[in-house]
């Protein structure tokens, strides 16, 4: 399956993005300046952590003006699997290709530690491989990422399953005390309507190999690429 | 001509800077502060004369960019 990340000026998720890809799950990944206006034959569409624009404003509100959002866009309307990790989240926020907002952390503190996630539907390109019951250990790293939405999004985000990931203890409970961020139902990822955009402030890309302590972000790529793969085999058929 | 913008945070979402700002200036010995709300101010200089054409392309502006409405609110002016 051919990835495409982004890469907008201040991205530094981009290359984690590539080698998890690229050397650890053995998929062709290839970079997408934020100035390029097609995606070219990408299956799914990474957008990457870092700063990108420098946060000016508010984390994300630049990128999305960027020419390659237009075609990140145009390819989620068409059933396109878009996952945006932590300023891509942001971004994809920003863009409004996914609702909610991300604001300063609880504490004002940066948060660069790790902490585990629930996995709160199995019904999502992101998500179908996730073993049922598993809490995913996932380092975070940002300093705004307190998921906001107002009521009536937060329901609709409920009712029809959109939350993916929530933050947990180790031992899988929804406590105050394992939310770093302050996030609303702890809530650390979601995804549309439609399913096939989905954003998150944890890095899976830094958790894809036990020498990082901890390969748990491969099952969120391993759920894409079997979406992918399903996808490719029902197209054949 | 020129804009000024002020963005503050939407009261239903907590403002931890503002409540850290209130916090130390109770500690200098100020009273009486029920609530601080930290936000942005952009100063925007405008060639042109029509103010009200300006303060509408304005508005556009600060609703779909310089501010996010779902967590904040914003005040526009425009003066000579």
């Amino acid at each position: 399956m051919n990835f495409a990340v982004l890469q907008f000026p201040a991205s530094n998720c981009d290359q984690d993005a590539i080698h998890a890809l690229r050397d650890v799950l053995g998929h062709p990944a290839r970079y997408v300046w934020h100035k390029e206006t097609s995606l070219g034959d990408a299956d799914a569409v990474i957008v990457p952590g870092g700063f990108s624009y420098g946060d000016y404003l508010r984390c994300g509100a630049i990128a999305r003006f960027s020419p390659v959002m237009q075609a990140v866009k145009q390819f989620a309307d068409n059933g396109g699997l878009v996952l945006g990790i932590c300023n891509g989240f942001q971004v994809l926020t920003e863009a409004g290709l996914l609702p909610g907002a991300l604001v300063r952390n609880r504490d004002l503190q940066f948060h660069c530690e790790h902490i585990f996630l629930k996995t709160a539907t199995p019904d999502s390109p992101f998500t179908n491989k996730i073993p049922e019951g598993k809490w995913l250990k996932i380092p975070i790293a940002h300093g705004e990422g307190c998921y906001f939405a107002d009521e009536e999004t937060l329901a609709e985000l409920k009712a029809n399953n959109r939350i993916l990931w929530q933050y947990c203890s180790a031992t899988g409970e929804l406590t105050e005390g394992a939310n770093p961020n302050g996030s609303l139902l702890n809530i650390a990822g979601i995804c549309n309507e439609r399913r096939n955009v989905a954003g998150l402030m944890p890095h899976p890309e830094r958790a894809c190999e036990r020498l990082l302590a901890s390969d748990d972000g491969r099952w969120i790529f391993e759920s894409m690429i079997a979406t992918l793969q399903n996808r490719t085999v029902a197209k054949a058929a | 001509m020129k804009a000024k913008i002020v963005i503050t945070p939407k009261r239903a979402v907590v403002d931890p800077q503002g409540k850290t700002v209130r916090n130390a200036l109770e500690q200098m010995g100020h009273q009486g502060i029920k609530a601080v709300h930290v936000g942005k101010y952009l100063e925007i200089e405008l060639d042109g004369a029509d103010r009200e054409t300006a303060r509408k392309a304005l508005d556009e502006a600060c609703h779909k960019f310089l501010s996010n409405p779902v967590i904040e609110d914003y005040k526009l002016e425009v003066t000579d």
